[in-house]
């Protein structure tokens, strides 16, 4: 019987498989940051253990740096001492590192696709939830807790149970102006956020092929926000093209050796996955959320829901407390939600491709007074590109805040934070009570909205806009 | 890692679904270099309130979380496990826990035991009628138990068989598997020259 994706690529990593007991996976790539290493080295320290494959293990700087005078020293010494004990771990155990005001620096799942070193096939792994994002190149990724960091520091494998498969079909093509960003939420408020527990999810079907490899990462990105242990991708010519002469890629008979093993990467049509979902393009508009998971999901164009709207008790519990910490009131329109703070960025949109859409719909506009408008690259690199392509003096211009790579906003741990009470239309993957700063008010967005919104000071399309005047 | 048996402590009522991460423990007290010292983080924001359940006396001092399903959902930071752990816990019970709690979880020893939702809510109301009620879980025969007489709850939990065997043997993860490091070498002489590095290729 013919394997899906997944299967091919699990097979290909097991080590040892034993009954009884999870499988022996190789990990192929494992990336690093401040935040969930410094107590996997201690561990190796204390039990007088090496890093078994250095050569296999890429570190940058992003979870708690700031994103403003990135090359003074870090003004909180806590988040110093943190950064500080990164770069002496890495030199210690002969690490690769990009550490702040490197060129390579940036949010690690930015970071990795860009050099070359995320490739199709591959098992990849780091201590953040948001490692799923490479599986858009046809990898197993997935985020690992800190213990698992220090397993595969001193190993370089992972005990592993091998997790069911789940098949997403996306049939026919993403209206105009529906990004991907709005079709990871509107299939997470279909799921809840538990629907893809125990799963790898393949993610197929015409919209799908149709996206670019920056639309495919944002969709990836998500899938820990359903629940998913890994979101995967074939990998076909798009994906190619985006890794040929990345720095890191295969060159010259390699790469072709590489090509033409990636093309044997995908799900055999005789097989068969544990679970499927189909869901329409044409159905995806631009969706928001309102609540404090990224479940909690309506289209722009509707209203906050009446939790006595939900069946299941505890849904309608978690709407009440939802609607509460978000001071919104059921049946209000979502458009006419005033936003405090908009943020462009984070591993889910925090691309070159990002920031091209947000610049091109901001572009002769001004950020609505009594709103502010953040801009993060998530690299260097993908800062850089912007410069070079001037999007950096369209946010300028239109009164935005132009910051240095790092996770930022994402979650309120660096600088970057909300205040109580305070709103945001946010392009990042998490929506939960204080997740961008003590009592801080969330919505997701995609970047599109983001942008309108910024001009427009209430949740917006670019639709709603007024043409610009230049 | 300590070996887990059993475990009798008081069980505390936190009636919520998904409990993430961020709730357990903000990404501001991710800070620290060490396992250590994370209970001042635990369930921050909400401590902040007086009627929250761990700001009363009999339930203050609790090993025993029982929470609402999909607990542990978003990031994979294990310092939600230590948070846990700091603070006192030695097990959680919920209908649903997410993969990587559960697997962070089964790591660092604490006990992410899986139940029936009709388990939880009868505990809820136990609880809760009871404040300071302890609850028993014994890993050797997979079993939750708590109050006596007639209305007495005893029902079983789920593990994973793995993981429940490391955990009763306390055994340390890495040293199983370096004891397999023949098998890791034979695969490493196999892998395709293609795959990419990240120095000295």
């Amino acid at each position: 019987m013919g394997r899906t994706l997944a299967e091919k690529v699990w097979d290909e990593h097991v080590v040892r498989s034993t009954p009884g007991e999870p499988d022996l996976l190789y990990i192929d790539l494992h990336l690093i940051h401040e935040v969930t290493s410094p107590q996997a080295f201690d561990g190796l320290r204390l039990a007088g253990r090496k890093v078994r494959r250095p050569d296999l293990t890429l570190a940058t700087e992003d979870h708690n740096v700031p994103t403003v005078d990135w090359d003074k020293p870090i003004a909180d010494p806590v988040s110093k001492t943190q950064v500080d004990t990164l770069r002496k771990n890495a030199a210690e155990f002969g690490v690769r590192l990009h550490p702040l005001g490197d060129v390579e620096q940036g949010i690690v799942h930015v970071v990795g696709p860009q050099l070359g070193l995320t490739q199709p096939g591959m098992t990849i792994v780091c201590g953040d939830s948001h490692t799923s994002t490479h599986g858009a190149f046809g990898a197993i990724a997935f985020g690992i807790g800190t213990s698992e960091v220090e397993h595969v520091l001193a190993t370089q494998t992972l005990p592993q149970a091998r997790p069911k498969t789940m098949a997403v079909t996306v049939n026919g093509s993403l209206p105009a102006g529906v990004t991907a960003k709005d079709l990871i939420l509107y299939l997470i408020a279909q799921t809840g956020t538990g629907g893809g527990q125990g799963y790898i999810v393949e993610y197929r079907g015409q919209a799908i092929e149709e996206l670019s490899m920056e639309g495919r990462m944002t969709v990836c990105n998500m899938s820990i926000e359903w629940g998913a242990k890994a979101g995967m991708i074939a990998p076909d010519d798009t994906t190619f093209a985006y890794i040929k002469d990345k720095p890191e890629a295969p060159k010259g008979a390699e790469w072709d050796a590489a090509v033409a093993h990636w093309r044997t990467l995908a799900t055999d049509p005789d097989a068969t996955f544990d679970k499927e979902i189909v869901i329409e393009a044409a159905d995806v508009t631009p969706f928001v959320t309102w609540g404090t998971n990224p479940g909690q999901g309506v289209p722009l164009g509707g209203a906050v829901p009446n939790p006595t709207d939900f069946e299941d008790p505890s849904d309608r519990i978690a709407a009440e407390r939802a609607l509460e910490y978000m001071g919104l009131e059921a049946g209000q329109p979502m458009r006419e939600i005033k936003v405090d703070t908009v943020f462009v960025g984070s591993c889910t949109n925090g691309r070159i491709e990002d920031l091209r859409l947000a610049a091109d719909i901001i572009k002769g506009h001004k950020v609505a007074e009594g709103t502010r408008l953040l801009v993060v690259p998530g690299s260097v690199r993908v800062r850089n590109q912007a410069i070079e392509e001037g999007l950096d003096k369209v946010f300028i211009e239109a009164g935005a805040e132009w910051r240095g790579a790092g996770c930022s906003m994402c979650l309120g741990m660096n600088p970057d934070q909300l205040a109580p009470q305070e709103r945001s239309a946010s392009t990042s993957n998490r929506n939960f009570e204080g997740r961008q700063g003590k009592g801080g008010r969330t919505h997701l967005v995609s970047v599109p909205v983001a942008a309108a919104t910024a001009i427009r000071g209430t949740l917006s399309s670019p639709a709603d806009l007024v043409p610009a005047t230049v | 890692m300590e070996k887990f048996t059993t475990h009798t402590g008081v069980g505390v009522p936190l009636r919520r679904s998904n409990v993430d991460t961020d709730q357990i423990i903000p990404a501001v007290y991710l800070k620290r270099v060490t396992r250590t010292g994370f209970e001042d983080g635990l369930f921050a924001a909400w401590r902040n309130d007086p009627e929250f359940v761990l700001n009363k006396e009999p339930y203050a001092n609790g090993s025993v979380l029982v929470a609402g399903p999909d607990f542990g959902t978003g990031s994979s930071r294990e310092h939600a496990v230590w948070a846990l752990q700091n603070y006192g816990f030695k097990v959680v019970l919920s209908a649903r826990f997410a993969d990587i709690f559960r697997g962070n979880s089964g790591k660092a020893g604490l006990l992410a035991a899986q139940v029936d939702e009709k388990v939880v809510e009868r505990l809820w109301e136990y609880l809760e009628a009871n404040p300071g009620a302890e609850v028993s879980v014994d890993l050797e025969s997979r079993t939750v138990r708590a109050g006596e007489g007639a209305d007495a709850i005893e029902d079983t939990f789920q593990i994973d068989d793995y993981t429940r065997w490391r955990l009763l043997e306390g055994l340390d993860d890495i040293g199983i598997t370096l004891g397999h490091a023949d098998d890791i070498a034979a695969y490493e002489a196999g892998r395709p020259s293609w795959k990419p590095v990240t120095q000295g290729a």
